[in-house]
């Protein structure tokens, strides 16, 4: 099917943008890259009174790394095909380099991009789960409050459904860099390379001298956001990373599972213990860095 | 809703400088088979599954159903017609001819907007990795092995 009508605006500054989302937000729908919203109307699945497109909008282009080198900064106009080939964020943010192999099909990636994907908030997508698993921060402007800066594990309240405000624009993802002697993983399970994810986990933790300390392990496409799972960490914190402690811990998060969130709750339980425990075994195997 | 809004759009398709008056609802394969003429360029799903409908915009693949016209004002745009007149893809349409990677022909645009993207980036693949790059593009005839066949054989060509 082809997209309702709609009226389509294409501004060219952010204040622009906050100024159409200010006086019309309510009806209006943000154009990135539109692989999720465009299939979205073309299915009559949604709609939009006002298209504003972004993709004019030079100042939310580009990945770059903070003076401080605390974090790298992804414009809402990176591409998913940037990200992944961005030399920064292989560098100081492995985990999301390790998971945009799983995000999407080559045309799709052209176009697609990471602040889109986050503030859509599917529970199957990737870049929601990394953004809870590393706590990055969210990047929202407006034309009543300027800038407002969200935590990831903030932000994701529900099956499509986040702390942004109609009249708010994300403007740009922060991922933390590294830290030394940290380990990333990421792991996910789908019908076809590229498709939404069945179950999926990531996880970041450092190994200090043998034991593991801030243990970060979240599902995903498990429930309407990405779940972290406090108790993992609990119980990790301070121990060696062990295959029968990855055993431990995939169970624990998949006891997490709640039946009332998920269908075929003892599948989705038995994909989850299997994922996380051959994920965080790899994770745990992996040699240390030098840093 | 009806805003029936129309908008003057200027851009290159396969080389050629053109403007043209659009819908703003028109997606971009839409508005290349209809208002251009180009039909090379397939519709398949609509919703951004089957890969039917690759096309490139400044160089890179894209979902010619998931872009509206109006969005490709000022780029280039490269369809099947484009890369076939211009003997880019002739290699590559030869090596499917070849290995009879092809049936009905309808995802083939695709598949060959997709393989070629790959035989340029110049990177070292495996099979394997063919079939990642390929997973979204929907053949529903001739299953896919020929099609990996005729792009690997590209690919090895191409890095001697």
């Amino acid at each position: 099917m082809k997209a309702a009508d709609f009226e389509y605006r294409c501004p060219g500054t952010i204040d622009e943008v906050c100024e159409l989302l200010h006086s019309r937000g309510s009806d209006a729908r943000v154009l990135a890259g539109g692989q999720s919203l465009v299939p979205a109307m073309n299915l009559r699945l949604s709609s939009a009174e006002l298209l504003i497109d972004i993709n004019r909008v030079q100042e939310l282009e580009g990945i770059s790394l903070s003076d401080d080198e605390a974090y790298v900064r992804v414009g809402a106009l990176a591409r998913h095909a940037q990200v992944a080939e961005s030399k920064l964020i292989a560098q100081h943010v492995p985990l999301v380099h390790e998971a945009m192999r799983y995000v999407a099909h080559p045309a799709i990636r052209n176009r697609g991009t990471c602040c889109g994907s986050l503030a859509l908030a599917d529970p199957s997508a990737e870049m929601p789960a990394c953004a809870v698993t590393l706590n990055a921060t969210l990047v929202l402007q407006s034309k009543s409050d300027g800038i407002r800066k969200v935590p990831a594990r903030e932000f994701f309240f529900g099956l499509y459904d986040t702390a942004r405000r109609d009249d708010e624009l994300l403007i740009e993802v922060l991922w933390p860099c590294r830290k030394s002697h940290s380990r990333a993983g990421f792991n996910e399970l789908s019908r076809r390379h590229g498709d939404f994810a069945l179950v999926g986990i990531a996880a970041q933790c450092q190994i200090d001298n043998g034991r593991i300390k801030d243990l970060a392990l979240v599902t995903f496409g498990t429930g309407p956001t990405p779940r972290l799972s406090a108790q993992a960490a609990t119980v990790a914190e301070g121990r060696r990373p062990t295959p029968q402690l990855a055993q431990e811990l995939a169970t624990i998060t998949a006891d997490e599972l709640d039946p009332d969130e998920v269908a075929e709750i003892e599948i989705k339980r038995h994909q989850t213990d299997a994922l996380a425990r051959r994920m965080l075994t790899k994770m745990f195997q992996e040699p240390g860095d030098a840093n | 809703m009806r805003t029936n809004q129309v908008a003057e759009i200027t851009l290159t398709i396969n080389g050629e400088r053109g403007s043209f008056s659009v819908p703003v609802r028109r997606n971009l394969v839409d508005f290349l088979r209809h208002d251009v003429g180009l039909t090379g360029s397939h519709v398949g799903c609509e919703a951004g599954i089957c890969g039917a409908c690759n096309v490139r915009v400044d160089g890179a693949v894209v979902r010619g159903c998931l872009m509206f016209a109006v969005q490709a004002n000022g780029r280039a745009v490269d369809t099947i017609e484009g890369i076939t007149a211009s003997g880019e893809a002739a290699e590559l349409q030869q090596a499917f001819i070849e290995r009879n990677a092809l049936q009905c022909g309808y995802c083939t645009p695709g598949m060959l907007m997709t393989g070629l993207e790959l035989v340029n980036s110049g990177r070292v693949v495996s099979r394997d990795e063919i079939r990642e790059e390929l997973s979204g593009n929907f053949c529903r005839c001739t299953g896919y092995h020929a099609i990996v066949d005729a792009i690997e054989h590209v690919v090895e060509r191409s890095r001697k």
